[in-house]
């Protein structure tokens, strides 16, 4: 097990190399990288602008500038964003911390929620709870993300403040303007309508994919095997029913993370929430290539990490499974 | 005749479909008696599997169960389903068809059995752990202690079938149901299987009840013969005297398609068994048999004493003269 996860690092790296270069030519051909350099420097000299095209690796010649970009990003030697200057590596990790803290938050809720759900209408199969979850399932897959914001922002900002005179969860950024220096409380009130957002995506997924999958496993020989030895209800369900009802969830699971990360760009946008999201949209907007390669580096990294996190997780689940 | 260890008594089962109810048993009457092997034969659909399962209660819940079961005294039917858990598994057990199915995929095989195990005693893990790998050896398991800790796709089918055997005998029950235990197998294994289980009713004075649709097998290794037609006993008594000289026509259609040292051609019984959402009147057989008169379509047959057998046809008597 764990010479394959060492071997599928390794592997990861020429995958990176190679899926980093077609990133590099789209940006260089989506976002012309010089001329967005020229606009928002419109006083810059011409040494100033040479400077940044050898930095940047943006030689005319893809081949040759995608080197010189992977150079300069492995020697951890990272140019500068073109607006404002910025150092790229530490906005980079306030937005990953800020984007991993809220998605964490939408996973464990959205995951834990939905199973339970998906287990709950499984149970009963046509009962009214199984109709129940299956129509709030639908309902939710069938909202999109930036709707379900902005009805919990007039919900819970505008109208609550209405009623009760003032807003129960705060609608946008990490903390209140002004704020200095972490606090808890604050941040949590925070990030509760975004994490909202995002965990009813992965509700409704989720408790449709289980309810599905058990659905299978409920029915097959060794439930009755083991509902034939005298154990209780429960044990079965337990003990034999969710390990394999599990095995699917955790495959589709693994291919579901993209829509996840859609879910999460959008919601921090919509709710001005500094994460992977808002960095990405305002870096685009820019044609900001600097900042916007290391965050589609880590973008490809994650997608890898999930994709091995999955199949390790499925062979754990699954010991007719071999990783070799 | 000392009582019977399993007593069923007009056993009806109904399930609740979409389309109506479906009378799948319709008053079925079986002794069992301590240590014998009891053989239950029958078409497809007949009702075999689910008499034995609405015996272990373990039916969906769309089946409603009516009638009596007394397993050693005690009344199945109609208990609650924790007193049904202590008998399950303990007193009565069950072996399936299929032993690719029939085993948890993602568990230990040892694991597997001492569940059962510790289930019904207060075993400790490592005695439970012993016991898994001697009730390994004593179905015919090679080097049972690291077998145990296998997972079942690691197992051939026979093998299978063996740990789910092991797994059936682990508490010792008084009666073990074998539903159709061979016919997912090869032929030569088949018998490999076949003689584990009457080395178990052997070995351990258990009662076997083997249900299966191959009538060599009951030949061989039964005693007795109960035959099913849609949902109800059409015949039953001693497996040669039934072989010899079967009393019911739907029995003597069975034996005839018997593939037979010097017969060619296998007859199959021509038609099909009755429909159950619509159960007919009187002898269900009625459709598919050479003898039917109009007196067979008044009421089902009772099972009456005919020879040496007990045959629930009207006319059992009289065809016997004629052969
Ligand atoms: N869960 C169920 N719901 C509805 N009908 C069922 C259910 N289980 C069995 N039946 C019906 O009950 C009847 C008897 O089925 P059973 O499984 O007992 O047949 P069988 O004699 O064991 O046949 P086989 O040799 O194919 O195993 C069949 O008509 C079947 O369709
Ligand atoms: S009762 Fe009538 S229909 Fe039924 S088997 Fe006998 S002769 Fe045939
Ligand atoms: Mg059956």
């Amino acid at each position: 097990m764990l010479k394959y996860v060492v071997r599928r690092l390794a592997w990861s790296i020429p995958t990176l190399c190679f899926v980093t270069f077609l990133v590099y030519v789209a940006l260089r051909i989506g976002t012309n990288p010089v001329e967005s350099y020229k606009r928002i420097n419109p006083r810059a000299s011409p040494e100033k602008i040479a400077q940044y095209i050898d930095v940047n690796g943006l030689d005319p010649n893809y081949v040759r500038g995608y080197f010189r970009w992977l150079v300069n990003f492995i020697t951890l030697d990272w140019p500068r964003s073109i607006k404002g200057s910025r150092e790229v590596a530490p906005a980079l990790k306030d937005a990953l911390a800020n984007t991993l803290r809220l998605g964490t938050a939408a996973s464990v809720v959205g995951i834990t929620v939905g199973l339970l759900l998906g287990i709950f209408a499984a149970l009963r199969p046509g009962g009214r709870r199984d109709v129940a979850v299956n129509t709030a399932a639908f309902v939710g897959i069938s909202i999109p993300p930036y709707v379900s914001a902005i009805l919990f922002q007039l919900f819970f900002a505008v109208y609550w403040s209405r009623w009760f005179g003032s807003t129960l969860f705060p609608t946008s950024g990490v903390y209140p303007p002004g704020q200095t220096g972490f606090n808890l409380g604050l941040m949590i009130r925070h990030m509760v309508l975004p994490t909202m957002v995002v965990a009813i995506q992965i509700i409704a997924v989720y408790a449709r994919y289980m309810r599905s999958s058990l659905l299978d496993v409920l029915s097959s020989e060794y439930m009755r095997t083991a509902r034939s030895k005298g154990i209780s209800e429960r044990r079965v369900l337990f003990k034999h029913g969710l390990r394999n009802a599990l095995i699917p969830v955790v495959t589709i699971a693994a291919l579901d993370v993209g829509s996840i990360v859609g879910g999460l760009i959008i919601t921090e946008n919509i709710f001005s929430y500094p994460g992977m999201g808002k960095y990405f949209l305002s870096a685009f907007g820019e044609g900001d290539f600097p900042l916007l390669m290391p965050w589609m580096v880590l973008i490809v990294f994650s997608v890898l990490l999930f994709n091995l996190l999955a199949d390790v997780s499925y062979a754990w689940l699954d010991p007719r499974i071999r990783l070799e | 005749m000392p009582t019977p260890i399993l007593e069923i008594r007009n056993l009806q089962v109904t399930f609740n479909t979409p389309v109506g109810p479906l009378v799948a048993v319709r008053g079925v009457d079986i002794d069992v008696h301590a240590g014998e092997m009891l053989a239950v034969v029958g078409e497809s659909g007949s009702g075999k599997s689910v008499s034995f399962l609405a015996a272990m209660g373990l039916l969906p819940r769309s089946a409603t169960v009516t009638g009596s079961v007394l397993l050693d005294g005690q009344q199945i039917v109609g208990m609650s389903p924790k007193q049904m858990r202590s008998v399950r598994g303990r007193l009565m057990s069950m072996i399936f068809q299929d032993p690719l199915s029939a085993l948890n995929p993602v568990h230990r095989v040892g694991a597997q059995i001492t569940e059962m195990l510790r289930a019904h005693s207060k075993m400790s893990e490592r005695a439970a752990n012993a016991r898994a790998v001697e009730l390994l050896e004593i179905v015919g398991i090679p080097q049972p202690g690291d077998r145990a800790m296998q997972y079942p796709h690691e197992f051939s089918g026979g093998m299978r079938q063996r740990v789910v055997i092991a797994m059936a005998i682990a508490n010792s029950p008084k009666v073990l149901i074998a539903d159709e235990p061979t016919t997912a197998l090869d032929v030569t294994v088949q018998a490999q299987i076949l003689e584990v289980i009457q080395r178990v009713q052997v070995q351990f004075g258990t009662a076997v009840v083997l249900i299966t649709h191959d009538l060599g097998v009951v030949a061989r290794v039964c005693e007795r013969v109960n035959v099913m037609y849609a949902g109800c006993f059409v015949e039953r008594g001693n497996v040669h005297g039934i072989f010899e000289q079967p009393t019911h026509p739907y029995t003597r259609g069975l034996l005839a398609s018997l593939p037979q040292t010097g017969v060619e051609r296998l007859v199959p019984i021509a038609g099909f068994p009755p429909n159950m959402l619509r159960p007919p009147s009187g002898c269900a057989f009625r459709a598919r048999c050479d003898h039917a008169v109009e007196a067979c379509g008044s009421a089902i047959p009772p099972l009456v004493p005919v020879g040496e057998s007990e045959s629930a046809c009207i006319r059992a008597s009289e065809l016997m003269g004629r052969k």
